[in-house]
């Protein structure tokens, strides 16, 4: 069973959320209820291929222990507890890898859906593990924050301490209530992106082109309508797990905040997929610049950052697949933030007029020129015509 | 006015190119687009370069060091 597209999933949403809402109205905690929804959905998500259902599993409940090992290690000050680290972070991150490289290989590659999702959600959990941040979580709830199920297949990344402090809030009537109705509305507007807007972004993709002549603008009215679609597939995807999660007394982190209406890069990053790109800051941007300022492998701060952005970015968009697209799509997002990081601390002329109303108008039609051509990257229509 | 005020002002100030955050250690850096995440990043590895102070990223919200007398006061209390 798929996940947010199945109506077979819609209509089991209905007893979970109808359980859920007692549950929460009456004051009880909704942590054992929503670890064994999350348990049962992954079962129906995978029982069709049993080679998936066994891999998932397994993931899971290695991924317990390799956490439950890291936190020994550090509680009890190890003397081999940073070996330990890279090597728990290592088994963590290797079946994506292998995946990711494999299925260049063997399109059929071991690997089960949502398998990025839940990498990442494990690698900042032994990250802050090792930072002294997380200490007390339980393998149970540690279980419950890999498997919930309305994040599990698509996102947003989910934090373990923001989602610990959820699973053990006493809520009160009127805070449930509150996010009952936060996750009803969120739910509504994401079915409606993802059932009218995208769908209207796809018919504009196949029919407007049909209409006018010139492949050139074909050719931009079909980016035009993919990157449309793009956004309101994934923010309507995004934006019922925020509504389920919230029914389920979880604070799922916003995925998408209006991101066309960003005036520069930096901004579009901060308003797109912001799960994926805070992550990526947090956890390799920070650690990568930390890592080449304190042994001084750059001569200055500027051109460190703009390193970490290359190299933030272009694994971003290895992430994506490993091919020509997402690889391009990668490194230019990468140079994008870099010029502009340049751009920023050097120039004058952005000093004197950034905060003018026309300079903002136009630096805003810059941005969403330079984003949309990205979306052509992403979507393959310029690299991959290229090299055929 | 010491001389770790003036230090992390000082970082500040370079990092966001900007220098009314020496006059103004209250604004809000984000709000006034002042800094940005990348920036803030930044900030906390000229923050451990300078003082040996090591904050990971994710330890704390942005509501914690959003202006400039926030920093100087994160810093202090790990120094």
């Amino acid at each position: 069973m798929d996940f947010f597209t199945e109506p077979a999933f819609f209509v089991l949403l209905v007893p979970i959320v109808l359980v859920a809402a007692a549950l929460g109205l009456t004051e009880r905690p909704l942590g054992h209820y929503g670890c064994a929804v999350s348990l049962a959905m992954l079962y129906l998500l995978f029982f069709r291929s049993v080679p998936a259902l066994v891999y998932a599993s397994c993931y899971l409940v290695a991924s317990v222990l390799l956490y439950r090992w890291v936190r020994t290690l550090f509680t009890r000050d190890d003397p081999n507890k940073m070996r330990g680290y890279y090597l728990a972070l290592a088994a963590q991150i290797a079946p994506l890898v292998l995946y990711k490289i494999g299925v260049l290989f063997k399109p059929d590659f071991p690997g089960f859906l949502g398998i990025s999702y839940i990498t990442f959600k494990a690698v900042q959990a032994i990250i802050e593990t090792r930072d002294g941040l997380i200490k007390d979580m339980s393998c149970g709830e540690y279980l419950y924050f890999l498997s919930f199920f309305p994040t599990f297949t698509s996102g947003p990344i989910l934090r373990s301490r923001p989602f610990v402090a959820d699973v053990r809030a006493n809520l009160s009537r009127m805070d449930y209530l509150d996010r009952l109705y936060r996750g009803i509305g969120w739910f509504v507007l994401g079915a409606a992106y993802k059932f009218v807007g995208s769908a209207i972004a796809q018919w504009g993709m196949w029919f407007v082109p049909s209409v006018v002549g010139a492949p050139a603008l074909k050719w931009l009215v079909t980016v035009l309508f993919y990157g449309l679609d793009l956004f309101f597939d994934f923010a309507g995807y995004s934006d019922m797990a925020m509504g389920l999660g919230l029914v389920l007394g979880i604070e799922v982190p916003r995925n998408f905040n209006l991101p066309f209406l960003a005036t520069d890069i930096k901004e579009f990053w901060d308003r797109w997929h912001m799960s994926l790109s805070t992550w990526l800051r947090d956890f390799v941007f920070m650690r990568f610049s930390r890592f080449a300022m304190e042994r001084k492998l750059f001569p200055s701060r500027h051109i460190t950052a703009c390193v970490g952005f290359g190299i933030n970015m272009t694994l971003m968009g290895l992430w994506h697949g490993i091919t020509p697209d997402y690889f391009v799509y990668g490194l230019y997002h990468g140079a994008l933030l870099a010029g502009y990081h340049y751009y920023q601390q050097t120039s004058k002329f952005y000093k004197k007029h950034r905060r003018e109303r026309w300079y903002q108008v136009v630096s805003w039609v810059i941005t969403m020129l330079a984003v949309f051509f990205g979306f052509a990257l992403f979507g393959g229509y310029v690299v991959s015509p290229l090299l055929s | 006015m010491n001389d770790i005020d003036e230090r992390i002002v000082a970082l500040v100030a370079d990092i966001s190119g900007e220098d009314e955050v020496a006059e103004e250690r209250d604004l809000d850096l984000f709000e006034e687009r002042i800094l940005d995440s990348m920036a803030a990043i930044e900030l906390l590895v000229a923050i451990k370069d300078e003082f040996g102070v090591s904050i990971a990223p994710t330890e704390l919200d942005r509501e914690e060091m959003n202006t400039v007398n926030k920093i100087i006061a994160r810093v202090k209390e790990r120094l």
